[in-house]
């Protein structure tokens, strides 16, 4: 029983011939899912988040929110793994990717799946962006989880923003000062944020290790947080049914209206 | 029904304790013990958060604060350096980052005419005024040109086509021991005057000055 059954209740205890020693023995679990459930009632929460009602009308458009899901892990899988090659100081992180790419079995796999995983992710947030405001998702009582997932967007740019510099090639080098100095350009604030970004007036010694940083520890963690409470909310609340489809009400109601 | 009198925080008269009204707050208090404690529960944590948050955020953004030293390095001598063409050198801006930390900057003799900004040799820094990226000189039509977006500039830095913002940036120059030396960078307005440093894509000049605030880890123009 990996997967507990739709909605079954658990006996009641005394529901037996009696509450007496041997009865209870029988509701024990004996296999270890059931012991961790019986300590967390994870059953009862998977039966709901596995078999909660989903509207009708309910199609493949309602994969792509899956789908990020899916691209996030695989580019935090991947993440982990290139890390173990990966050297983030300005004078060894090209070599570092380099030998990463060229001598390291299935490197260039791996950081294939991260470079491209990366560009599929933001398609794919764009996608579920769109499929959410032309089916009018977002309105009540879902309006938090549409900010959440703005914040999610924005979250996941900046990753991309921040990955760019990595391989520290000339176009990622050049791209990052390009990039910083948009950044740069708000008024008042603008100046202090580029310094942040490069840790100084100039692209320095620690912008390359401040932006690993940043992509690395900051942003997944804030991601992965903020992931749980998108879910959360999208299990609270359910999906809607897509706008194309009518209400239909119960066939005696129906009579009642004529 | 008792007596108007009667209505005290007092005792009821039956030898209980008294009850205290409104409820939480007894004869003289400005607040109950609860409310009391929870504030000062929820001030210990809020210092202790403090504690812990502050000095790492601090930390991260101390580098805006730092006030850098002021670098001069010889790039050649006098003799390299004519009045009629700029001659790229190759220095090093940032140390301890390797080939990333080098700018190329084109340097030449100042004219006679010359009066702003005043410095015995023009050193222009090759960071594009619009978003940072390298232009090179072009001898042939006399002009900086930027790969990235196209912005042009003319034999003193001055904007004359594109995105550009401001003119090219300089490096203040003396000369030492018969060597012409490169030192802090700072920005121009668009009649040459000197201001602090700005990054590329800020305006310099008037309210511009204001809207793109100087910054403290950068040195004052000359």
């Amino acid at each position: 029983m990996l997967i507990p059954g739709p909605l079954k209740k658990p006996p009641k205890p005394g529901d037996g011939d009696g509450a007496g020693p041997a009865e209870r023995l029988k509701e024990t679990p004996a296999d270890l899912v059931g012991w961790i459930d019986e300590r967390t009632g994870g059953a009862s929460f998977l039966t709901g988040m596995l078999y909660r009602k989903v509207p009708k009308g309910t199609t493949w458009f309602y994969t792509l929110g899956s789908a990020t899901l899916f691209a996030f892990v695989v580019q935090a899988v991947t993440g982990v793994f290139l890390a173990m090659y990966y050297t983030p100081s300005a004078t060894q992180a090209y070599g570092s990717i380099t030998h990463l790419t060229n001598d390291v079995f299935l490197g260039e796999f791996v950081r294939g799946m991260h470079v491209w995983g990366a560009s599929l992710m933001i398609i794919l947030i764009w996608l579920h962006m769109a499929r959410t405001f032309v089916f009018g998702a977002y309105k009540y009582p879902r309006e938090l989880n549409w900010v959440i997932g703005v914040v999610l967007l924005i979250l996941t740019m900046t990753m991309a923003f921040t990955g760019y510099l990595l391989p520290f090639d000339q176009r990622s080098f050049w791209a990052s000062v390009v990039g910083i100095n948009i950044n740069g350009t708000g008024p008042v604030l603008g100046p202090y944020l580029s310094d942040f970004l490069r840790a100084g007036p100039d692209f320095g010694a620690t912008t390359l290790s401040r932006f690993y940083a940043i992509h690395m520890m900051l942003i997944p963690g804030a991601i992965a947080a903020l992931i749980g409470a998108h879910l959360y909310l999208v299990a609270k609340l359910g999906t809607t049914a897509p706008p194309w489809l009518k209400v239909e009400s119960e066939p005696e109601l129906r009579e009642q209206e004529v | 029904m008792a007596d108007a009198a009667d209505k005290t925080n007092g005792s009821a008269g039956d030898g209980g304790l008294p009850k205290p009204d409104p409820p939480g707050y007894f004869e003289g208090e400005s607040m109950s013990r609860r409310k009391a404690l929870t504030v000062a529960g929820q001030a210990v944590g809020g210092i202790a958060g403090a504690v812990i948050v502050l000095p790492a955020v601090g930390f991260a953004v101390a580098p805006i604060f730092h006030q850098p030293q002021e670098r001069w390095e010889s790039v050649g001598p006098v003799s390299r350096f004519t009045e009629k063409t700029y001659t790229p050198v190759v220095f090093t801006l940032v140390q301890g980052v390797g080939e990333a930390g080098k700018t190329t900057a084109y340097v030449r003799k100042a004219t006679s005419n010359e009066t702003q900004p005043y410095e015995p040799y023009i050193a222009l820094s090759t960071r594009c005024a619009h978003l940072g990226c390298p232009v090179h000189f072009v001898e042939a039509a006399g002009n900086f040109i930027c790969p990235c977006h196209g912005g042009v500039y003319d034999f003193a830095g001055k904007v004359i086509g594109g995105p550009p913002v401001r003119p090219l940036d300089h490096f203040q120059t003396r000369v030492r021991d018969g060597q012409v030396q490169v030192g802090p960078r700072y920005s121009v307005t668009s009649q040459l005057q000197p201001v602090r440093y700005r990054d590329p894509g800020e305006y310099t000049g008037g309210i511009w000055n204001i809207l793109y605030p100087p910054r403290p880890d950068t040195l004052p123009a000359p």
